[in-house]
């Protein structure tokens, strides 16, 4: 060599590093893509500083309201989901896709009703990622449990596993699907607390918009890490509960007065 | 003792051909009704988000546990020792290659993405019990592919003992795995159950030991060979006794549960009140596939009968279809309990009340193709390999036996 | 040391070199769809002979990110494709991107290449004003030099390239 010192010819190489990035990265190695985010790009991803999670006040679920159950359907793509010709009443309501549903409990004993929105719980150790075979039933970072749908293979063990029956397969062909929500045959699906409203930057899920947007404030979305959250406020003030906590899965999703 | 001659199974042309095309049939009509399946969807199942396993995984199950059963024969010969057994040995690997492939056929043509199967098997999420399987299917295929190797060529036949302890070992782990398929979902009252893992061991034995039995009268009817009745009658007491402790299993699997007030529900729902459900379980269970089975097996009467041996065997099978239904579907059909103390006065989602499951012809020409293709694969492999000795006359000196 | 990797730099380049003659060669007049988006605007987001041979490696990366790690509005995006190459049907609606003859369908079709995305995703652009169509904005393109639009040079700014080493080290 013939330089005096060690240390390489910067120029050079800055030359040669840029040529081969050039054409390089076009057409080379797509493998090792850089991620770049757009101008305009809003989310920089998932963090553990965060849970989501929510809080669910059953003496304030209203009888008859479904307003949180219309508003998923419509968020997520739901409605759009078409009822294959030939197909029963029994069965379209067996079969047909849910993230969300109301259910009605009259306590055997004393017979008090209570009325509560049953989701996917988003448990701290679910279940359903455990079992899954490819991975593709995943928890993301930030608490929220979710399916991948390019690794799906429609297997149905999660479905056996989930202690809430939280999760669909896509019995059908779907023809129409929303940007956020893709949705085809042969794979199962959940709630996944909106993962596109959040990732948006918004606070809000479309289930709790709409109740209180009804009046009754049953929901109440937040971060379950962030003590000055309202919906931390208030888990650490009223008696909550997990459904199934025999099962130690922690749940996101807790209830009061049941 | 007079050495074995094995020799291809080598019987006249007609009735090969006429037998291969029969399950070629079979497997065609399997096929277009999976094409149904998928094209249009799980809709035009039984199956639905309430019973999200239906038909085809008992049939899959079913064939899974029985392979690695049919295996057994061979480990008998091979780990214990036994002389009687010794020649059936190449037989029983090649019905357990069969049965297992036929079995994850009808698994993975079931699958919602099926084309996705290379997922399958390159994405791994080692913590999930299928995952397992999958490498455990895996295993069994090459292990017992080995075995079978070492069996008919002398050059490597110095490795039969390790290989036939590795087999016995594999099959074991193996149906452990499938057992756990169920012991581990923790959400259901009817599997959350750690005897089932061992239950299920014992059930191959018998539901493997039947098959065997099945195929191998068949096969040496189907070819014109001899097959002494000495012989016959040992695998005929041995099914007995497996019977027997699958029906052992079963009733304490059944009275721990009852002995636990939270399942008391699901007991009386299994025993009582399941509708088809409970009749499946006395009648094809118990009665089918357990007391007329080993009513036949040890009855005078019948102690030299080859079609008692044959009818006990069918039985075996018929009842412990129905059992690993009532398992698997009746298991799902029984509603989880979210909320004790509660009743569900009303969800849009069907919880809180039985589900039902009526199964469709698809789905049963599916399985049905499944062990079309495990017969299919016995009836080349034999054509093709040297595995069944061409001679089972008993032997004449007993005291060796 | 600094002798290999010379040779590796060396050889590097050569490579880099025959794939950027091979994918220009591949380069041939427009198949964009007349009247989309995409027939208005000189480049997609990188050069047309590059999205032809990797656009599925670049979903596929980008998808990862978002679905895994929540990572929204990257450069590659499958709404962006379906917005800009959709064809209006003449109704003041869209058709289908893998419609029969469309932009999608016409190359896969040709390369007997299944198109596996639309059994799940929108194949026409989202109704703006839907609430759903939040998070899905117009292509704002990328600021790196790394994929160069037609003509562009091969120099990265100084801004860009601290950009990019800011990125490097954060990896």
């Amino acid at each position: 060599m013939s330089n005096k010192d060690d240390r390489p010819d910067m120029k050079r190489r800055e030359f040669i590093g840029k040529t081969v990035l050039a054409a390089g990265a076009a057409s080379v190695a797509p493998g090792v893509l850089l991620t770049v985010a757009k101008a305009g790009g809003e989310s920089r991803g998932v963090s553990s500083d965060v849970r989501y999670g929510l809080l669910i006040d059953t003496n304030k679920c209203a009888d008859d309201c479904t307003a949180c159950v219309d508003a998923c359907n419509r968020e997520n793509g739901i409605d759009l989901v078409e009822r294959p010709k030939g197909q029963s009443d029994d069965d379209w309501n067996a079969q047909r896709p849910q993230w969300i549903r109301k259910v009605q409990l009259k306590d055997k004993q004393t017979g008090e009703i209570t009325n509560l929105p049953m989701m996917c719980q988003h448990c701290e150790f679910p279940p359903c990622v455990d079992v899954c075979p490819t991975g593709a039933s995943f928890k993301r970072a930030d608490g929220i449990v979710m399916v991948d749908r390019h690794t799906c293979i429609g297997c149905r063990y999660c479905m056996m596993a989930c202690p809430y029956k939280a999760r669909s397969f896509i019995h059908q062909n779907v023809a129409q699907q929303l940007v956020n929500a893709p949705r085809g045959k042969g794979c199962v699906e959940s709630c996944n607390l909106c993962v596109h409203r959040i990732d948006a930057g918004d606070m809000t899920t479309a289930c709790q918009e709409a109740c209180e947007k009804d009046g009754h404030q049953a929901i109440v979305f937040g971060d379950l890490k962030d003590p000055d959250s309202k919906l931390a406020k208030l888990l650490k003030t009223k008696s909550s509960r997990q459904i199934r906590a025999d099962l130690e899965l922690n749940t996101g999703v807790r209830y009061t007065n049941v | 003792m007079k050495k074995t001659h094995y020799s291809e199974l080598w019987c006249s042309s007609p009735r090969f051909w006429g037998g291969l095309t029969f399950l070629a049939f079979i497997i065609l009509l399997g096929l277009g009704a999976t094409y149904y399946m998928e094209h249009q969807g799980h809709w035009v199942t039984g199956m639905s988000n309430q019973v999200v396993w239906g038909l085809p995984h008992v049939f899959a199950i079913f064939m899974i546990v029985a392979a690695s059963g049919a295996l057994n024969v061979a480990s008998i010969g091979s780990v214990f020792g036994g002389p009687m057994y010794k020649p059936l040995g190449r037989f029983s690997a090649l019905l357990a290659i069969g049965l297992l492939a036929g079995g994850l056929m009808v698994l993975v043509l079931d699958l919602g993405r099926p084309d996705r199967l290379v997922v399958a098997m390159t994405t791994f999420n080692l913590k999930s019990i299928f995952t397992w399987n999958i490498l455990l299917y895996t295993g069994f295929f090459v292990i017992v592919g080995l075995y079978i190797w070492t069996m008919i060529d002398r050059k490597v036949n110095k490795y039969y003992q390790v290989t036939g302890y590795l087999a016995f070992f594999w099959r074991l782990v193996l149906t452990t795995g499938t057992g756990s398929i169920f012991g581990f979902l923790v959400a259901r009252e009817a599997y959350d159950a750690a005897i089932l893992a061992p239950m299920f061991i014992i059930m191959s034995f018998s539901f493997g030991l039947a098959f065997f039995i099945i195929t191998l009268i068949s096969a040496y009817w189907w070819a014109g060979r001899t097959l002494g009745e000495l012989r016959l009658a040992k695998l005929k007491h041995l099914l007995g006794v497996f019977v027997g402790a699958v029906l052992y299993f079963s009733m304490v699997y059944h009275l721990t549960n009852l002995y636990i007030t939270q399942h008391h529900g699901v007991e009386r729902f299994i025993l009582l009140d399941g509708g088809v459900y409970s009749l499946m379980f006395w009648l094809g269970h118990v009665l089918i596939g357990s007391i007329i089975p080993l009513f036949l097996i040890y009855s005078p009467a019948f102690a030299s009968s080859r079609f008692a041996i044959g009818a006990a065997s069918v039985l075996v099978l018929m009842g412990g279809f129905l059992q690993l239904y009532v398992i698997v579907i009746g298991g799902q059909a029984f509603p989880m309990n979210m909320f004790p103390g509660k009743e569900v006065v009303t969800s849009e989602f069907l919880d809180g009340v039985v589900a039902s499951y009526i199964p469709t012809t698809a789905e049963g020409l599916l399985g049905i193709a499944g062990i079309a293709v495990a017969m299919t694969m016995v009836a080349v492999g034999s054509r093709m390999l040297k595995v069944l000795p061409e001679n089972l006359e008993d032997p004449k000196d007993l005291e060796h036996a | 040391m600094p002798r290999s990797t010379g040779i590796k730099r060396f050889a590097g380049m050569l490579m880099a070199g025959l794939f950027a003659t091979l994918a220009t060669s591949a380069q041939s007049d427009s198949v964009v769809t007349p009247g989309s988006k995409a027939a208005g605007m000189d480049t997609c987001v990188a050069p047309t002979a590059e999205m032809r041979r990797y656009h599925m490696e670049y979903l596929k990366h980008d998808r990862v990110e978002t679905v895994r790690q929540g990572v929204r509005g990257l450069k590659n995006s499958l709404a962006d494709c379906v917005d800009c190459h959709a064809a209006k049907d003449g109704n003041g609606g869209y058709l289908s991107i893998n419609a029969d003859g469309q932009f999608c369908d016409r190359c896969h079709n040709y390369m007997a290449v299944t198109l596996a995305c639309f059994q799940c995703h929108r194949k026409t652009p989202a109704d703006q004003d839907a609430s759903s169509a939040k998070t899905s904005t117009g292509n704002q393109g990328h600021a790196f030099g790394l994929l160069l639009d037609r003509g562009e040079s091969a120099a990265l700014t100084a801004e860009e390239r601290a950009q990019f080493q800011a990125l490097v080290r954060e990896e």
